[in-house]
């Protein structure tokens, strides 16, 4: 069935393929559509699901965290300050080892309060030990949550998946998607499973104190689950393709990659902009590629080093900044492939809070990185001072100045 | 119910990593007896988190999920719903008691939103506060429930402000149980228990729960200072449902002239938490304050009663 609608209703759309009995979730702007679709859903029994309208994010991650626990296949949505607002269970729903899908809608970090897109509120939560997929189309937004609980629930991972999309961009565009029917994905996604329930004819305690002697086990196995997620998310793409047909990458996506000597590096939507950043290279004489990562965590070292160690040179996007360092991308991709080839690494932070992400920017700065006309460290290559930036610092300075600050 | 008619089946087992004289254990034994085995249980984070024993080993006899500080009443609706969805895929045949076991700085401080949310929505499962009026388990801080003038390890001087109240605060919500328990009272908490189970719908049930190494008292007397509790009125036993309060135990019988209040004073000095109250010299003003309180409440309770024995039926109007 095709069907043309907003990314926030094919996720919803993604849940109730995935035949999702509980979910529970919070308001917040760029992801009301999500909930409100799902309940809809539910109001006209084209879901059998419970709904729980809790009263915070933290509340919403809590309950997840109960219904996975006894046993049933658990959703939710958030963005940006809902998502810093549940982090303390965040951890705890990866450390207690329960699988559930979370879609977070991609959105700045206030102040100032802003509901566009980037990616700060992920990049936060990086290290919950959360598997991280980004999605840069309407269809893979409704494909990845169905392939998402295929590798939360692969008994060699075990853990909770967030699919992340971008907000506005994906959230409330309209696009036209292919939804899938019911009876393949049924085919692809077995019933819910876990490695462990609460059972009342085995009434275990989970989640107690841990010495110091017994901790890093726990750790560690949580770490083993990450990297065994690998295998999972490249079985995923792989099935989902053969029974569905859709198929957007596994740990990464490429575009014109196999006789490249540069790359852009990038994730959501903003790779898609870059693949006609790629285009227009191309068109200038570059060799030029794109490499998506489609999955932030676990990181795909091994792709990267395959694909970027014969590069000459390597553009990474980053749509957000680890305050004090650089391009958290930009980190993880120089990390990713040191010690393999020769290239050199340069980074563009850009699509802060919404802004438009150009396609003719990216192949504008692309090019000055290959002509050597940029420095292989963070640029932020869509600043500029606004009358807006004037009026506000011409306040301040009348402020400074009454105040003998200045 | 009498004590010897309790069932023998022990849910909470031996070998806990509890201090001598907890009273959060001895509460613990007294309410999985009266809700059985058909529990799932949920702890938040408490001297409970650490009385059940580290890993690998438990205490805990029934289904047990430990969870994060603020999260009891949200993590029992992601409980009870997915309960709900068993029932209905015939998985249970019965649903079971849904329990959250939380301090009582996980109720009146850091998780009361979340309680609230849950009552709000009705959530169906058993809210337990055991409410050792601090937070015993990180050394005895103040918390929402500590009383006034009491010693804690960040009011040295004895706290400034009179405790709040979440039981009438769930009365507030118009849940359909509210009731208070003690320890010295088993039987009388033991019924209450066995009544919850029975109920849909959000029920609290608040225990007050003497701790010896965080009130300055001799681990055996912990039994011994619940009761006084009662008897000088600074801890009322009742039950609320339907838009009614009634006191039961020890309350009811001061209530109704049956026995004479406690003067708050012998309360105050079985514990060492209120020693600065009487040494180096009797501070006769805030000893005062205290008992002041109690007499209010209890001479408007007394009066209350014998107008209903005496001269007309008159109830407060309930909550909504």
């Amino acid at each position: 069935m095709k069907l043309v609608d907003t990314g926030n209703h094919f996720a919803a759309w993604g849940a109730r393929l995935a035949r999702v009995e509980v979910v529970s979730a919070y308001p917040i702007t760029p992801q009301t559509q999500v909930i409100e679709e799902i309940s809809r859903f539910i109001d006209e029994g084209e879901m059998d699901c419970e709904y729980i309208p809790v009263e915070s994010e933290h509340s919403a991650m809590a309950a997840m965290i109960g219904s996975a626990a006894m046993g049933v296949r658990s959703f939710s949505a958030t963005s940006s300050h809902g998502l810093a607002y549940m982090h303390e269970l965040l951890h705890w729903a990866a450390g207690i080892r329960l699988p559930m899908v979370m879609v977070n809608v991609n959105r700045a970090m206030g102040p100032g309060w802003n509901i566009w897109c980037d990616h700060q509120d992920a990049l936060a939560a990086r290290d919950t030990g959360w598997i991280q997929l980004y999605c840069a189309s309407h269809q893979e937004v409704l494909d990845t949550v169905i392939q998402a609980y295929r590798i939360s629930e692969d008994f060699k991972v075990i853990l909770p998946v967030m699919v992340c999309y971008d907000a506005i961009f994906i959230s409330h565009s309209y696009m036209q998607v292919e939804v899938p029917d019911q009876e393949n994905v049924d085919r692809f996604l077995p019933p819910f499973r876990s490695l462990w329930k609460l059972d009342l004819d085995y009434p275990l305690t989970h989640g107690s104190v841990i010495y110091p002697d017994d901790y890093e086990e726990v750790r560690f196995s949580m770490f083993q689950g990450l990297d065994n997620a690998r295998g999972a998310i490249r079985r995923a793409a792989e099935e989902y393709r053969d029974i569905i047909g859709n198929y957007h990458g596994d740990m990464v996506e490429t575009y014109r990659i196999d006789d490249a000597d540069c790359a852009l590096v990038a994730m959501g939507s903003m790779a898609s902009e870059c693949k006609m950043a790629v285009d227009m290279l191309r068109d200038k004489g570059y060799r030029c590629g794109l490499v998506r990562v489609r999955s932030y965590r676990p990181f795909p070292i091994a792709e990267l080093r395959e694909l970027l160690s014969p590069m000459r040179a390597v553009m990474v996007l980053d749509r957000g900044v680890s305050f004090g360092l650089e391009g958290a991308l930009f980190s993880e991709v120089k990390a990713a492939i040191y010690g393999h080839g020769d290239a050199i690494v340069y980074n563009l932070i850009t699509g802060l809070g919404g802004r438009d992400v150009r396609y003719d920017l990216v192949a504008e700065r692309t090019e000055a990185a290959l002509e050597g006309k940029m420095a292989p460290e963070s640029n932020w290559p869509s600043l500029r001072l606004t009358e807006h930036h004037r009026v506000s610092k011409r306040g301040l300075e009348e402020y400074w100045k009454r105040e003998g600050v200045l | 119910m009498r004590l010897r008619d309790f069932p023998e089946e022990e849910l909470f087992l031996q070998g806990s990593a509890a201090c001598q004289g907890c009273p959060g254990s001895a509460a613990l034994r007294v309410a999985f007896k009266a809700l059985g085995r058909e529990t799932i249980l949920c702890v938040i984070a408490s001297c409970t988190s650490v009385l059940q024993s580290p890993f690998p080993v438990s205490a805990l006899n029934l289904p047990t999920l430990n969870m994060a500080f603020a999260t009891g009443g949200a993590t029992a609706s992601g409980l009870t719903a997915a309960a709900d969805r068993l029932v209905a895929r015939g998985t249970f045949k019965e649903k079971p008691t849904i329990l959250v076991w939380a301090g009582d700085g996980g109720t009146y401080d850091i998780g009361i939103q979340a309680l609230s949310g849950a009552a709000e929505r009705n959530t169906d499962f058993i809210y337990v506060c055991y409410n050792n009026e601090a937070y015993s388990n990180t050394g005895t801080q103040r918390s929402g429930a500590t009383p006034y003038a009491a010693w804690t390890s960040n009011t040295t001087r004895g706290k400034d402000e009179w405790r709040k109240d979440v039981a009438q605060i769930m009365v507030a919500h118009g849940v359909p149980y509210v009731a208070t328990a003690s320890l010295a009272y088993p039987t009388d908490m033991y019924r209450k228990f066995a009544k919850a189970k029975e109920i849909k719908g959000t029920r609290y049930i608040e225990i007050q729960a003497p701790c010896p190494p965080g009130w300055k008292f001799p681990s055996a007397h912990t039994i011994k200072v619940a009761r006084m509790a009662v008897q000088s009125g600074m801890w009322m036993l009742y039950e609320h449902e339907g838009g009614k309060t009634t006191y039961t135990a020890g309350t009811q019988r001061i209530i109704q002239g049956q026995s004479k209040l406690l003067p708050v004073e012998e309360y105050l000095r079985a514990q060492g938490r209120f020693r600065h109250l009487f040494s180096p010299e009797k501070d006769e003003e805030r000893i005062g304050e205290i008992q002041g309180r109690i007499n209010h409440i209890f001479e408007t309770l007394q009066f209350t009663h014998k107008m209903k024995e005496h001269i007309m039926d008159i109830e407060l109007a309930p909550p909504r």
